[in-house]
């Protein structure tokens, strides 16, 4: 796995919203890459700047009033940001796919299932009307659909949540794409749902080769799921590395703190320690050090006044703080 | 569907019924009542007037005259004018053509241009182009339609002499079609202004409303160019509020067209009205509102089928 080259990078991504007064940056200058066939968790708290960076990626962010920059954005060797909005709309849905938090809300209402899976597959590959909803029926068994055949007329309203979210992917992966942005899939579905929804990614993403940018909130997500994760705090990464070495040497405070937080994982930590005192600080309202240095219990004056980058410190790690944990 | 629309059907019987009530008691409660025009006449004696009583069937309670002018109705005796006795069904069918004419005419051409600007405005908001529209659309809502009505026959008629400034012939030219037209145009085009007006306006909320939904960047996620997301996606979406609005703005273009009629002498319902109106022709004017209401119950009716027929959460339900 660590041999694979990298099918996406970000380099410096930053995502900005005009406020009055400044810009207000969402998204800090984030770098990371993504390898042929793995699942790279992206891990944050609500606010951190997740889904900015993943609709950066695909370059769906609405502008106005976000603003896109970025050193580059490489996908297969290409740099997004110097494509054209027609080249680029080629690549979406076909080579780089996106699943939504949302799935109550992300399909179209007045569109019958099967219809919405034939627009990729007619789009991208040329199928005929016929060619397409033959590979619609074969997709949508393969997400765990029974009845295909019934399921195609079906309307979006008469799919539970979860049926939902499983045409999203057979939308996202119908012409088998190189790259699935995955943000949030699980979060607004139940528990049951959510383990056999992460567990058609896995399967699907073997038979496909897919490789996956998992977004999420919740570590027990990455821990089952994913190869390596970056964790990331108010705009920035501030630990990245392969899942079982991070999970079991945080070297970020903030890491740390967030696996405490997951019952699962803190058995073999002491249960008692607190959670993360405070809140994530608002974009524009960063300090000039390190931003979790106020919720942080190891700070220092040199924290408070340095913002730390994220350097190196051996097994594929990387981490941005002045003192991390198990150093 | 079917029951659906059977359900439709039967809601809207009350409705109607509810309007008949509404439109009898207001003619009851007239000033001097149904008879009150008589009394202004000299050759006209109280016992002229108690005869002409009697022969209407006034002198009868009043829930018996509503009974027997609400059968009528339901069986198409719309019952008979004051002044001539001709049948007031006759009457209000014979100016309906010129005003379906007028209205069909102005409606069709400002959902044409109304639609596109405010599509252009939506997909550009912000742009040089939609502050312009939108400007434009305040200036032709903040001016009544007469002034308007004045305006275009006094410059296109009466200075500049391009085109007739009233009815819809000239005399001894009924089969001509482009006389007809000429006639039309200015009618329509100030009918249109304000229906333009609004509906850019309907159209660029109702398309903006669509355009942030989930769906419309899944849309893009796919790899959909922009032209395909709007006809394929956001159209038949925001389609849904313009029609339930179209129902809605019916008595709006009707009383649009009664004061466009009355400008320029179009001789369709509106003018039918005002003349009715004038002359305390009460059946005229109880059959014009039965039949305004059940112009706009049915075309809410046919609204509701439309919106049905496109959303399926509707149909289904
Ligand atoms: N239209 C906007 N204008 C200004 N700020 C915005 C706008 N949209 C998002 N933001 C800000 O960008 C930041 C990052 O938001 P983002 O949606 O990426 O967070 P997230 O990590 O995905 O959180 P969640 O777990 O809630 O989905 C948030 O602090 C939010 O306040
Ligand atoms: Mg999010």
């Amino acid at each position: 796995m660590d041999a694979a080259p990298a099918v996406l990078e970000a380099r410096n991504l930053r995502v900005g919203f005009r406020i009055p007064g400044g810009t207000m940056r969402a998204v800090d200058g984030v770098s990371f890459a993504l390898r042929q066939g793995e699942t790279l968790g992206l891990v944050g708290e609500s606010g951190s700047g997740k889904t900015m960076t993943s609709l950066a990626l695909l370059r769906l962010l609405e502008s106005p009033p976000a603003e896109l920059a970025a050193e580059a954005i490489l996908f297969e060797g290409r740099d997004l940001l110097r494509l054209s909005e027609g080249a680029m709309a080629d690549l979406r849905g076909a080579r780089l796919s996106m699943i939504f938090q949302e799935p109550m809300t992300s399909l179209n209402p007045l569109m019958a299932i099967g219809r919405q899976i034939d627009e990729p597959l007619v789009t991208h590959l040329g199928l005929s009307a016929r060619a397409a909803r033959a590979r619609t029926l074969d997709l949508l068994a393969r997400v765990g659909i029974a009845r295909p055949e019934q399921a195609v007329r079906a309307y979006p309203h008469q799919l539970s949540g979860g049926m939902r979210q499983r045409v999203m992917i057979a939308i996202a992966l119908a012409c088998r794409p190189a790259v699935l942005i995955a943000d949030e899939p699980t979060t607004a579905l139940d528990v049951t749902v959510q383990a056999q929804i992460l567990a058609l990614l896995r399967t699907l993403q073997e038979e496909m080769g897919t490789a996956i940018l998992l977004i999420t909130h919740d570590l027990a997500v990455i821990a089952e799921t994913a190869h390596r994760v970056a964790v990331m705090y108010a705009g920035r990464i501030v630990e990245t590395g392969p899942v079982a070495a991070l999970f079991a040497r945080p070297l970020h405070p903030y890491t740390e703190g967030l696996l405490r937080s997951i019952p699962r994982i803190s058995r073999v930590r002491e249960a008692t320690l607190p959670e993360i005192p405070g809140v994530v600080p608002a974009p524009g309202q960063l300090p000039a050090g390190c931003a979790f240095a106020a919720r942080c219990g190891f700070a220092d004056d040199a924290c408070h006044a340095t913002r730390p980058v994220l350097t190196p410190s051996g097994e594929g790690r990387e981490v941005a703080c002045w003192k991390p944990r198990h150093g | 569907m079917l029951s659906y629309v059977g359900r439709r059907v039967l809601q809207s019987v009350p409705l109607l019924i509810g309007v008949s009530i509404i439109g009898f008691a207001l003619m009851h409660l007239a000033p001097g009542g149904p008879l009150a025009v008589y009394t202004l006449n000299p050759t006209i004696t109280n016992q002229d007037i108690e005869r002409i009583r009697i022969v209407l069937g006034l002198d009868q309670p009043v829930h018996i005259q509503y009974f027997k002018w609400a059968s009528g109705m339901a069986t198409g005796n719309w019952g008979y004018t004051f002044f001539g006795g001709r049948p007031v069904l006759g009457v209000i069918l014979e100016r309906m053509p010129a005003t379906f004419l007028l209205m069909g005419s102005a409606l069709s051409l400002a959902i044409l241009i109304g639609c596109t600007i405010g599509v252009l405005g939506a997909v550009r908001r912000y742009s040089v182009f939609d502050m312009m529209a939108t400007s434009g659309a305040m200036v032709a809502l903040s001016f009544p339609t007469f002034w308007f009505g004045l305006m275009a026959i006094y410059l296109f008629a009466i200075k500049l002499g391009w085109l007739p400034s009233g009815g819809m012939y000239e005399l001894g030219e009924e089969d001509n079609l482009l006389d007809l037209v000429r006639h039309l145009i200015l009618p329509c085009l100030v009918l249109a202004l304000v229906i333009t007006a609004v509906w850019s306006r309907y159209t660029r909320s109702a398309f903006l409303e669509v355009m942030h939904q989930d769906y419309m960047r899944t849309a893009k996620a796919k790899g959909l160019r922009a032209p395909a997301r709007l006809l394929r996606h956001a159209l038949p979406n925001a389609l849904k509020p313009l029609i339930a609005l179209l129902g809605i703005e019916l008595p709006a273009l009707f009383s649009g067209a009664l004061v466009t009629e009355t400008i320029f002498g179009w001789p369709g319902m509106g003018r039918l009205f005002v003349d009715a109106l004038n002359m305390k022709e009460y059946p005229v004017l109880m059959g014009m509102i039965m039949f305004t209401a059940l112009f706009v119950i049915v075309g809410n009716l046919v609204a509701d089928i439309l919106i049905a027929l496109l959303d399926p959460r509707v149909r289904l339900s």
